[in-house]
C-alpha cells in the first residue's frame, strides 16, 4: 500500500470535493477509488470499511476515516492549515462551518425536483450574497490581510475559494458587489498548489450532471 | 461582563443542548439568555452579534461564537475533552459525527406533522439500532475500557450519552440489545458533573413541546412545513 491517502467516493464532487480541495491545497497527492455499482458499495460495508455505512471514506495514516468534517479537521491539523492556537482554530471553524452551510445548498441542488430548481437556485444566490459573502468581504476589508485568519493560509481560505467558484458556476456575476472577494479569488488562484488543482487533468471534479445523479441513486438507493 | 460563558438561544434544546451538555460535563458554569420575541432576535441581528444571522451564539473568552460545531470544538479543546493528539481527536470527531447525525433525526422531530412524526420515530429507532449504536457497542467491547477514546473521558462520551438518552425518550427499551451501552450509560451518568446535570433544577432542557415549536417559529418567522428525512 502506498503512503498516499486513498479516497473512496463516486466519480464526482459531492461531499468528497472539499476533501480533494484541502489535500490539493496542502500539496498532498492522493489516490481515488470510484464507486460505480451498488455491489461495490455493499462489499465495502461487508468488509467493514465504512463505520456508519457511508462514504466519504479516506484511508490515511493507517485509519479508515469517515465523516467529512472529521477527515478535514485531521488533514487541516496535520498539514498546519488549522491556525496557530485555539482562538485561531475557533475562527477557522466558524468560517468553515458557515461556508459549509452554503455548500450544503449547492450539494443538494442537483437532487431537487425539477419544479423546485428555480427556487433553490434563487435561495443559493440570496444566501451567498446576503448572508455569507458579506461576512468574508468584511473580514478581509477589516484586517486588510491576504488570508482570512492569522495572516496565514488556512483551511478557511481553501473552503471559501471552493465556495466562491461553486456559486459562480450557478451565478456568474455573484462577486460583482464584493471587491475584496474578487481580489481574494485572484490571490488564491495564483497560489501554486491551488493553481495546479485548477488546471485540466487535476483530481478536481466537474459540476454534477445527470449521469452523476443517476449513479448516486443507483449506488445508494435501497 | 462576567467571565462565565453566556448562551443565546431559545428556552429549549435544539442545537444548543449539546453545548449545554459539554459545558456541564466540563464543570463550567454558564449563563443563558432566552429568545422569546422577534424583537430580541432582531436586536441581536442589528447589534452585529450573529455572524451568520443565526443562533446558537455563545459569548466565551471575548468571542461571540456561532456555529454549533465550532463552539463545541472550542469547548472540548479548552477543557481537555478532545483527546491527547491528532489521532485521538480524529476518532472523537468520527464518533461525534455519528451521534450528531443520529441526533439530527431527532432535532427536527417536534416540527413535523403528526403523521410524519410516526414515520420519523420509526426511522430514529431503526437508525439508532442498526447504524449507530452497534458501532459504539463494538468500540467499547473491543477495547474493554470505560471511555470511547484513549481510556480517558472525552467529548465523544458526553455526546453519546446525550444521544442515548434522547433516543430512549422515543423508545425506552432501545438499549435492550446493547449491554455495553447499558453499562456505559450507567457509568457516564454517575460522573459527578453529569450526575448533577441530570438532576432536576439543572440547565438541561426538557423534551421540546408545542410551546417551544411556537416560540422558534415566531422568533425566526419559520412558518414553512418541515419535511421528514
Amino acid at each position: 500500500m502506498s503512503g498516499k491517502p486513498r479516497l473512496t467516493y463516486l466519480n464526482g464532487r459531492g461531499r468528497m470535493e472539499s476533501i480533494r480541495w484541502l489535500l490539493a491545497a496542502a500539496g498532498v497527492e492522493f489516490e481515488e477509488v470510484y464507486l460505480e455499482t451498488k455491489e461495490q458499495y455493499e462489499k465495502l460495508i461487508k468488509d467493514g470499511f465504512l463505520l456508519y455505512q457511508q462514504v466519504p471514506l479516506v484511508e490515511i495514516d493507517g485509519m479508515k476515516m469517515v465523516q467529512t468534517r472529521a477527515i478535514m479537521s485531521y488533514i487541516a491539523g496535520k498539514y498546519n492549515l488549522y491556525g496557530k492556537d485555539l482562538k485561531e482554530r475557533a475562527l477557522i471553524d466558524m468560517y468553515v462551518e458557515g461556508i459549509s452551510d452554503l455548500m450544503q445548498m449547492i450539494l443538494m441542488f442537483p437532487f431537487s425536483p425539477p419544479d423546485a430548481k428555480e427556487k433553490n437556485l434563487e435561495s443559493i444566490k440570496e444566501r451567498a450574497t446576503n448572508r455569507y459573502f458579506p461576512v468574508f468581504e468584511k473580514v478581509l476589508k477589516q484586517h486588510g490581510q491576504d488570508f482570512l485568519v492569522g495572516n496565514k493560509f488556512s483551511w478557511a481560505d481553501v473552503q471559501l475559494m471552493e465556495a466562491i467558484l461553486a456559486v459562480e458556476e450557478k451565478v456568474p456575476d455573484v462577486l460583482s458587489g464584493f471587491p475584496q472577494l474578487q481580489v481574494f479569488k485572484t490571490k488564491m488562484s495564483n497560489m501554486p498548489t491551488i493553481k495546479k488543482f485548477l488546471q485540466p487533468g487535476s483530481p478536481r471534479k466537474p459540476p454534477p450532471d445527470a449521469h452523476y445523479v443517476e449513479t448516486v441513486l443507483k449506488v445508494f438507493k435501497k | 461582563m462576567s467571565t462565565k460563558p453566556k448562551l443565546y438561544y431559545f428556552d429549549g434544546r435544539g442545537k444548543m443542548e449539546s453545548i449545554r451538555w459539554l459545558l456541564a460535563a466540563a464543570g463550567v458554569e454558564f449563563e443563558e439568555e432566552f429568545l422569546e420575541t422577534r424583537d430580541q432576535y432582531e436586536k441581536l441581528l442589528q447589534g452585529g452579534s450573529l455572524l451568520f444571522q443565526q443562533v446558537p451564539m455563545v459569548e466565551i473568552d471575548g468571542m461571540r461564537m456561532v456555529q454549533t460545531r465550532a463552539i463545541l470544538n472550542y469547548i472540548a479543546a479548552k477543557y481537555n475533552l478532545y483527546g491527547k493528539d491528532l489521532k485521538e481527536r480524529a476518532l472523537i470527531d468520527m464518533y461525534v459525527g455519528g451521534t450528531d447525525d443520529l441526533m439530527g433525526f431527532i432535532i427536527m422531530f417536534p416540527f413535523l406533522s403528526a403523521e410524519d412524526k410516526e414515520k420519523q420515530r420509526a426511522l430514529i429507532i431503526q437508525k439508532a439500532t442498526s447504524r449507530y449504536f452497534p458501532v459504539y457497542e463494538k468500540v467499547l467491547k473491543d477495547h474493554g475500557q470505560d471511555f470511547l477514546v484513549g481510556n480517558n473521558f472525552s467529548w465523544a462520551d458526553v455526546h453519546l450519552l446525550e444521544a442515548i438518552l434522547m433516543v430512549e425518550e422515543k423508545k425506552s427499551d432501545v438499549l435492550s440489545g446493547f449491554p455495553q451501552l447499558q453499562a456505559f450509560k450507567a457509568r457516564i451518568s454517575s460522573i459527578p458533573a453529569i450526575k448533577k446535570f441530570l438532576e432536576p433544577g439543572s440547565q438541561r432542557k426538557p423534551v421540546p413541546d408545542d410551546k417551544y415549536v411556537e416560540t422558534v417559529r415566531r422568533v425566526l418567522r419559520m412558518y414553512y412545513d418541515v419535511k421528514a428525512n
